[in-house]
């Protein structure tokens, strides 16, 4: 009753406001994060990368599937192992209408890994390349130590500035716009911090001109206000629009989802490695001298109690699809044989007796409480499903700033987290989550559960160096098997993003998250 | 009240009161003249009753993970479980009973507000005293600490603690008690500053009793009208600030929510028209702080003498 | 008085000064920003850099004593997130802050004194007492709440205002301010009700506490007697009164509608540095929690200094200096 009443006031609001709003040439976004700056090398994070793609372009682009296509290089090919060469675009301009040529790659290269004080730089997708060679204004080269197949991969995270306008300027400068000169479909206009970012077209943009001739960004953290902005007309498309709200936008007639499955996968990491871990405890919460989780069938249990397609639906209300790897279907280098474990409490409780742990233990799983789509809400799930097994399990939820550090100081036993792969294959979550912790080689940073497996090691290092890439997927496939089968992480989801939009546009949902102005478009 | 000494020196006087009315007779009299206090005053007792009590009369243990399913999630007001009673204020996203979740959660309210309000009375009575019996430098150093917190929102220094200590029940009444200590020393101290210039005093202090007892046994229970008004203020008004604290995002832990987590819980359904996740707490905690306001409002009335017809 | 300002002056020297290392350690203690800055796809050796380049690596002794150098300097730091120094971050986010709180204030002050000098005068009939029931109402929904209640009846169901946000402003002497758009008006109504509902019952119970006190008193029994209309009585005289207690509590209370910001600002969006906090708190951003706790602290020590002496102007009676008893 009341749902419906609300729904027609919202339709109402709707007719009332569309000829009042009109669909000028202007688009209004509502965005959940803000970017921390306008300086596209200074913070990798997915709001500044999301933003950066608007004034700026990048050798190589992602398609909304994370494949690569040309951007600013036409074309690429290793010339020998350890040599690749990038065929750089003609008749590309800057904003200001300098022209675009190999200098200004290497200009990037170079400040890229200097930014100042940048708290997480692209340093990591630049570093390999030992020495760059200008063999024409167009065409360029990279030469690496060892052999490196992810070349055009890395190449596609980070954006070519101007060396004209780059050199010598700060992340202020680009915050005030001063060296916000790029070569991408929109110009830079102003940055308020908290309120909005402004844009207008580049009408000499090389590729596809967008619709909008100004565009306008606002930052709006919480969803349901969000939500209520897209509602009251204040803005024309909005991102990440939370669950709860799917059912009533999808029913709504004045407005369309978009919804695409992400690169994200929310999984549970354990404690595989102590023998006492500090939030395994018996039936009575006492600390324990053993850790069951070490247990390969308790693992195997604790994913089996876990009912994933009842948190798709329930928690996620149906915008997760349930995972059995680290990314789901359409992606390289996914392997064929992994499914999500089927729900199976009996067998579970049979997997435990097995393990000699019938009786059960107890365990506290900590998670985020405003990092993942309803996180806390999951982490509830997961112990509502392994206490009915005889698993006693307490919630612990945090913020993620307090969260996240203490789950590097592995102070937790069990613990929800997730992982976005932005370069869109496996090795990135292959090689932080699974790896054994390695600080010389850089492995394992995010391996908050310890995990080790020599097998694995050996086939994502090998896969690292193989530059055919038919062998080189393989090697991830084989790696990602063994990670699995061995349960050295248990993934529960992939989400799945969603847009809503008025019902005069459209937008191709994207697997990273991205919401690109000139990709929104008014149906015809 | 007491049997002290100095009782035996007014006794002439004080076998006469009961003749004709007592003061807690007039009390009750008093604050009855207004029909709004009486029924916040039920309402109040009401919520007591259904917090303290609230394992027997709620259908679900909402804190028992076990006996949630989030298959019940979200069921509207008037389903019936899987097991058999009726969900009367409908379940939330986790298949909490939302009528077993508020009186759980009352609980929690009613106890972190109470809970730090006591102990604020206790800090800030004992130091307002302390300033106000001994005067002089200690009066001083004590009110400058209280007027410079004062000075401050009482928002702004829970905002700070708890960015400092993070979350939890105990942080959360740490962070309470700071923010409000500082209420009770300052009314206590300006009664007690009166209270202090009265025979009785005197008449102890010249019967050489010791500091601890004329502060306490004398002092005190003189002190108390005042302290009781602005306790019951300050329990509306820690609960609210406990609501809003939990709402940003920076209160208490989500397995036992208090009526603040579960309303910043239900507020993402709101606009998909599942109200009864927000709104039933939301009502309850409303219901709640204005009873306790009505009786305080009422309070302050009667015991403040300047009113007084 | 020299002797007091400079008395007050070491004072809120002191406070400061503790609250910045209370803060600072409290901060420091809860953990490490890089964790939640850094790219997860980090290797371990770059987080170490990352800890390097923003002086993490440090002892706390030592991160406080630089911070303390430059905080004498003028200088609080810069940012972890945004890399911009602290104090222009937040400088650049008061004016839409101070908006939202004066505009509160003007609703409060507007509405709540007629509000409050009805319910005074007729303390026993209907209107008054209904009045009173209303301000217990506004003292005790929590502001949160309402303002959900807000967005959901106004901006959504009706679609009148907008939701969120800050709408066009205009530039007063250099300072963006909303007041003379009628989008920048639209934007601000909501917010602005929202944060002075609270003031909004302080108001009305100062002026019909005040009301009540001075109608038993001999001046109005006086002016009555000397035949002056009621409302003249009312109007002229007695709103006289009771104004100034009611504004000098008011003004005191615009440090508390500052710190209440946060929760407004968070629910509607709107870009002031309430939100700046509670984002910041939520990345560990230190030196912008810093900066805006000891900005806020030194304005509230202004303005209760600047009311402590127009208190005294205004009534010989208080003496600067000298310890009340």
């Amino acid at each position: 009753m009341r749902t419906k009443k609300l729904f027609l006031m919202a339709v109402i609001a709707g007719f009332v406001l569309a000829p009042v709003m009109g669909l000028s040439s202007e688009l209004k976004i509502g965005m959940k994060s803000e970017p921390s700056s306008m300086d596209p090398h200074y913070h990798n994070l997915t709001p500044n990368n999301n933003m950066a793609n608007y004034t700026f372009d990048k050798l190589v682009k992602q398609d909304e599937k994370q494949n690569l296509k040309p951007g600013l290089a036409v074309s690429w090919k290793p010339v020998t192992d350890l040599t690749w060469e990038f065929k750089l675009r003609k008749n590309v301009t800057f904003h200001d209408g300098s022209p675009f040529t190999a200098e200004d790659v290497k200009f990037t290269l170079n400040r890229g890994q200097n930014v100042p004080n940048s708290p997480s730089s692209f340093k990591r997708y630049m570093a390999h390349i030992k020495k760059v060679e200008i063999v024409d204004p167009h065409t360029i080269r990279f030469s690496t130590e060892k052999p490196f197949p992810l070349m055009a991969t890395y190449l596609s995270t980070f954006a070519i500035v101007s060396k004209k306008h780059g050199e010598g300027m700060a992340t202020k400068d680009y915050n005030s716009g001063k060296a916000m000169i790029g070569t991408g479909p929109f110009k830079f206009v102003e940055w308020v911090p908290g309120d909005r970012i402004v844009y207008t077209r580049n009408d000499d943009y090389w590729g596809d001109k967008p619709e909008w001739e100004k565009v306008t960004v606002k930052p709006i953290s919480s969803s349901p206000s969000r939500v209520a902005a897209l509602l009251a007309g204040d803005v024309d498309i909005i991102d990440f629009v939370p669950t709860s709200d799917i059912e009533t936008m999808e029913k709504n007639p004045e407005f369309s989802t978009e919804k695409s499955v992400s690169n994200r996968v929310i999984y549970l990491h354990i404690d595989t490695d102590r023998d006492v871990s500090p939030f395994v405890t018996d039936n009575n919460g006492q600390p324990m001298k053993k850790n069951p989780l070490k247990d390969l069938r308790i693992r195997q249990a604790i994913s089996m109690a876990i009912n994933r397609p009842a948190i798709v639906e329930k928690v996620m209300d149906g915008s997760a699809i349930a995972a059995g790897q680290l990314l789901p279907e359409g992606f390289f280098a996914i392997s064929s044989n992994l499914k999500p474990m089927k729900y199976d409490p009996e067998g579970a409780k049979k997997l435990m007796k097995e393990a000699g742990w019938g009786d059960g233990f107890g365990l506290t799983i900590h998670g985020p409480n405003n990092r993942y789509v309803n996180d806390a809400k999951i982490c509830q799930a997961v112990a509502q499903m392994l206490t009915r097994v005889g698993i006693k399990t307490k919630v612990d939820t945090m913020p993620k700033n307090v969260f996240f550090p203490r789950g590097s100081k592995l102070e937790f036993s069990f613990m929800l987290v997730g992982w976005g792969a932005g370069s869109g294959e496996p090795s990135s979550p292959l090689g932080s989550l699974l790896h054994t912790y390695d600080k010389e080689k850089g492995y394992g940073a995010s391996n908050r559960g310890r995990f080790s497996n020599k097998e694995l090691d050996a086939a994502l290092e090998e896969a690292l160096v193989t530059v055919d890439r038919k062998k080189h997927g393989d090697l991830l496939i084989k790696a990602t098997e063994i990670g699995m089968g061995e349960l050295g992480i248990i993934p529960l989801h992939f989400q799945v993003t969603i847009w809503a939009m008025k019902k005069e546009l459209t937008y191709t949902a994207r697997t990273d998250a991205y919401t690109f102005a000139s990709e929104v478009f008014t149906v015809k | 009240m007491t049997t002290s000494a100095e009782d035996v020196t007014i006794q002439p006087e004080k076998v006469t009161i009961p003749t004709v009315e007592s003061p807690f007779r007039r009390f009750v009299s008093d604050f009855s003249e207004s029909k709004m206090a009486l029924l916040g005053l039920a309402v109040f007792l009401c919520i007591v009753f259904a917090a303290v009590f609230a394992p027997y009369i709620s259908p679900q243990d909402p804190y028992d993970l076990a006996q949630l399913d989030i298959m019940e999630g979200r069921l509207e007001p008037g389903t019936k479980s899987f097991v058999g009673y009726t969900h009367w204020l409908g379940t939330d996203d986790q298949g909490r009973d939302m009528l077993s979740g508020i009186f759980y959660g009352l609980r929690t309210s009613l106890a972190v507000g109470s809970m730090s309000a006591l102990l604020a009375l206790l800090l800030g009575g004992t130091m307002g005293l302390i300033a106000a019996y001994f005067g002089g430098k200690i009066d001083t150093i004590i009110m400058r600490i209280v007027d410079i917190q004062l000075s401050f929102p009482s928002i702004l220094i829970a905002l700070i603690l708890l960015a400092i200590l993070g979350q939890g029940v105990d942080k959360i009444i740490i962070a309470l008690l700071a923010a409000q200590w500082a209420y009770y020393a300052r009314t206590i101290r300006s009664t007690a500053m009166v209270e202090r210039q009265k025979e009785y005093i005197e008449a102890a202090t010249c019967l050489a009793m010791s500091h601890r007892r004329i502060v306490f046994r004398e002092l005190l229970p003189n002190c108390l009208p005042p302290l009781i008004v602005v306790g019951t203020v300050q329990v509306a008004h820690a609960i609210a600030l406990e609501a809003t604290l939990s709402f940003l995002g920076i209160g208490l832990p989500i397995t036992e929510p208090s009526l603040g987590l579960l309303i910043s819980n239900g507020f993402e359904y709101m606009l998909s028209g599942k109200y009864w996740i927000s709104f039933f707490p939301g009502v309850a905690l409303v219901i709640t702080i204005v009873s306790i306001n009505l009786v305080g409002d009422q309070l302050r009335d009667v015991l403040n003498p300047r009113l007084q017809k | 008085m020299i002797v007091f300002i400079i008395r007050r002056s070491l004072q809120s020297g002191v406070v400061l000064l503790l609250m910045s290392v209370l803060v600072f350690v409290g901060v420091y203690a809860i953990g490490n920003p890089v964790d939640i800055l850094i790219s997860p796809e980090a290797t371990p050796q770059e987080y170490e850099e990352a800890i390097i380049a923003m002086g993490l690596d440090k002892p706390m002794w030592s991160q406080y004593l630089t911070f303390l150098n430059g905080a004498l300097h003028g200088d609080l730091g810069n940012s972890f997130v945004f890399n911009e120094p602290a104090l222009k971050l937040i400088l650049q986010r008061l004016p839409a802050t101070l908006e939202l709180a004066f505009g509160a204030l003007f609703i409060a002050i507007v509405l709540g004194i007629p509000l409050g000098l009805i319910a005074g005068i007729k303390s026993e009939s209907w209107v008054g007492r209904s009045i009173m029931s209303g301000s217990i109402l506004g003292f005790s929904v929590p502001t949160f709440w309402v303002g959900l209640m807000m967005i959901m009846v106004f901006a959504v169901m009706l679609g009148w205002l907008p939701a969120s946000g800050r709408g066009q402003t205009t530039d007063l002497f250099g300072i963006p301010v909303s007041f003379f758009s009628l989008d920048g008006l639209s934007h601000i109504l909501l917010p602005a009700v929202n944060l002075g509902l609270f003031k909004l019952s302080l108001t009305i119970r100062l002026t019909r506490a005040g009301t009540r006190e001075n109608l038993q008193l001999d001046y109005v029994k006086f002016a009555r007697a000397k035949g002056l209309t009621n409302g003249r009585v009312i109007g002229v005289h007695v709103l006289k009164n009771i104004l100034i207690p009611v504004v000098t509590v008011l003004g005191l209370e615009l440090g508390s509608l500052i710190a209440f910001a946060v929760v407004t600002e968070t629910i509607f969006a709107w870009p002031g540095m309430g939100k700046l906090l509670i984002d910041s708190i939520g990345v560990l951003d230190r030196p912008i929690i810093v900066a805006y706790l000891l900005i806020t602290v030194t304005m509230f020590i202004v303005i209760n200094f600047v009311v402590d002496v127009l208190y005294s102007v205004l009534d010989p009676r208080v003496r600067l200096g000298e310890e009340k008893i």
